[in-house]
């Protein structure tokens, strides 16, 4: 690459400029308000893990990581996201602290992009994590804290899709015996390539009943009535499983009144392997991106020595600016104490005075009374011009 | 977002030429009251009266571009170029339309060589391409006029989409390796996935509807 330009940043690095920043923040106050009322504690990571413990366990790939190399030589990756570091915490040292533990955080995480710019390396988000409660209770809680979220940051339509890593994965065993052609159609879901999927289905050697349930795991999303049409399609097993558990989960939303922002999605799977039970996106209309990416997570704990069922979710900001209908707060009028050098001290106390009646005051040396008001109207303040030896001439 | 959200509006994208103009056929045949003039306009956004339905015209490589971005809902494209964008969109439907072959090329009197280079207008498909077949290759972006690229010693291969095989034969080319087949599929972004559901359903049902009777059914 040639030598960066004065005014380049690293591909997808940007800036938060105060405009948009006031907002964030105050999304991120809404969000804050939100799910500190259900419990959950704020923590705080390092911006730097090793390679070996959290880039290892994140389930970002590591070809998206951004990696270093500390002074003694060691791996180190810029936090590819906030679950594995807090996975380590719970481990470590919250190791005596009893389960459920109930935690979220505000912060940046770091992917490294392939693709041009447009798409962000480094981004902000809000999420919690709750570990330790097997149940779908759980599942439910913290679904329908992400409608809170959601309805908290004033997001006038969203849905939330809620699928179950199982589902899919059992059906596929129940009818396809050869794990070469499981892995192959997994990868076409995966990719979302229902053609390929479907073209590979038709190519198999089963019956026309068995290629039918197939094809129909492509069309089970929607509605509760969804439910039934997937309990159909499995036979027992994993797949059944899965439905019993979206069954309870359900079960549970409709008692949290939150299921007139959700849908099912049967065949919702992850590119992230390592979800293991019911999984969710949330969407906002006019967004091309999921909102909210969110699941259930048994087996990350145990690779930091603390074997604990966990589930949570995670809201991008960047996305999540773009639907709230949350105005910036509008800019306060800023007061300029403007004075000249010989009324300097006075000038100042004078300030400090507006200042703890809660205005915002700018102070500024001039000379000369007119100048200092072309000065205010030019930037939009008001101007009080302080000049003390006047008013005593 | 101030203005009123209307989930039932579908904003297709569709590649400029051929396959817009079998696409309107399509959707004609399937009940959508598409205009008839619609293939002369120069406009790039077409509204259709009387439907939820608006049109973006883009290069063929543009559509899961946008479709990814989700400026479009839904987008009508080109296997070739879904694989060579490596985009993140649903991939729904195979419209049958559009067929042809992605090939490697060459001249007759091809011989393996110790430096290989490769020329294409699929950068991607090409080094994936020669990657599972174990051989490392140059690859050579050209942007148009590929079979030039053997013939004048730029490269001793192409990797080109072929249809007939016209070309290649007044090039004096002839197709060496068959890389996959290629037909036109119907797309769609995540989020209007979900959130716009119903419409994408619907506009899918349509496309099937006609389908079959173009070709054998796929699903």
């Amino acid at each position: 690459m040639a030598r960066p330009l004065v005014f380049e940043k690293p591909l997808g690095m940007r800036d938060m400029l105060p405009e948009s920043l006031v907002k964030q923040r105050q999304l991120e106050s809404a969000l804050r308000h939100c799910i500190e009322k259900w419990g959950y504690d704020e923590i705080v990571t390092p911006s730097l893990e090793y390679y070996d413990t959290v880039g290892a366990a994140s389930a970002t790939l590591e070809s998206r990581m951004f990696k270093l190399l500390d002074k003694q030589g060691h791996t180190v990756v810029l936090r590819p996201d906030m679950t594995s570091p807090i996975a380590r915490v719970v481990a470590s040292l919250y190791k005596d602290v009893p389960l459920p533990i109930r935690l979220f955080y505000q912060t940046n995480v770091f992917r490294a992009q392939e693709k041009e710019a447009g798409r962000n390396a480094e981004f902000f988000q809000t999420g919690v994590e709750l570990i330790g409660t097997e149940s779908g209770d759980a599942d439910a809680e913290v679904i329908a804290l992400a409608v809170s979220c959601l309805q908290a940051a004033e997001v006038n339509a969203f849905k939330i899709a809620i699928g179950h890593v199982d589902f899919a994965g059992g059906l596929l065993e129940e009818i396809v015996s050869e794990q070469a052609d499981r892995d192959r159609l997994w990868q076409f879901l995966q990719d979302r390539d229902y053609v390929g999927y479907r073209q590979l289905a038709g190519s198999l050697n089963i019956t026309d009943t068995e290629r039918r349930r197939l094809h129909a795991l492509l069309h089970l999303r929607g509605g509760k009535e969804k439910i039934e049409e997937a309990r159909q399609l499995t036979v027992n097993g994993k797949a059944r499983k899965a439905v019993q558990t979206v069954v309870s989960l359900w079960e549970a939303l409709e008692a949290y009144g939150v299921t007139e922002h959700l849908l099912l999605d049967f065949n919702l799977v992850s590119s992230l392997n390592y979800y293991t039970g019911a999984v969710f996106e949330g969407y906002a209309a006019d967004l091309g991106s999921p909102l909210v990416t969110g699941g259930r997570y048994d087996h990350l704990l145990a690779q930091f020595g603390r074997p604990a069922p966990a589930t949570g979710f995670a809201i991008k900001m960047d996305r999540l600016m773009q639907v709230t209908s949350i105005r910036p707060r509008e800019i306060t009028q800023r007061l300029a104490v403007v004075y000249p050098a010989s009324s300097r001290q006075e000038a100042l106390l004078e300030a400090q005075k507006l200042r703890k009646n809660g205005h915002i005051v700018i102070t500024h040396l001039c000379e000369s009374e007119e100048a200092a008001n072309a000065w205010g109207r030019e930037r939009g303040y008001e101007v009080l011009y302080v000049n003390g030896r006047e008013e005593r001439e | 977002m101030s203005q009123p959200i209307n989930l039932k509006k579908l904003t297709i994208a569709m590649p400029k030429g051929r396959i817009f103009e079998e696409s309107l056929v399509f959707l004609r045949e399937a009940g959508v009251k598409v205009g008839a003039d619609l293939p002369d306009s120069r406009k790039l956004i077409i509204p259709v009266e009387e439907s939820e339905l608006e049109f973006i015209l883009a290069k063929p490589a543009d559509v899961p571009t946008y479709v990814e971005y989700g400026v479009a809902d839904v987008g009508v494209v080109g296997k070739d170029v879904l694989l060579e964008e490596e985009r993140d969109v649903y991939e729904l439907l195979d419209l049958l339309i559009g067929r042809c072959r992605m090939m490697v090329a060459g001249l007759p009197d091809w011989q393996p060589t110790e430096a290989p280079r490769v020329a294409t207008k699929y950068p991607r498909i090409a080094s994936r391409y020669f990657r599972e077949q174990g051989q490392q290759v140059e690859v050579i972006k050209l942007n148009g006029s590929v079979e030039l690229a053997p013939l004048i010693g730029l490269a001793d291969r192409i990797v080109d989409i072929v249809s007939t095989g016209q070309t290649l034969r007044e090039n004096g080319l002839i197709e060496l390796e068959h890389i996959c087949d290629i037909t036109t599929r119907l797309i769609a972004n995540r989020a209007s996935y979900r959130m716009k559901s119903e419409a994408v359903d619907e506009i899918a049902q349509k496309f099937l509807q006609v389908i079959p009777k173009k070709n054998t059914p796929v699903m």
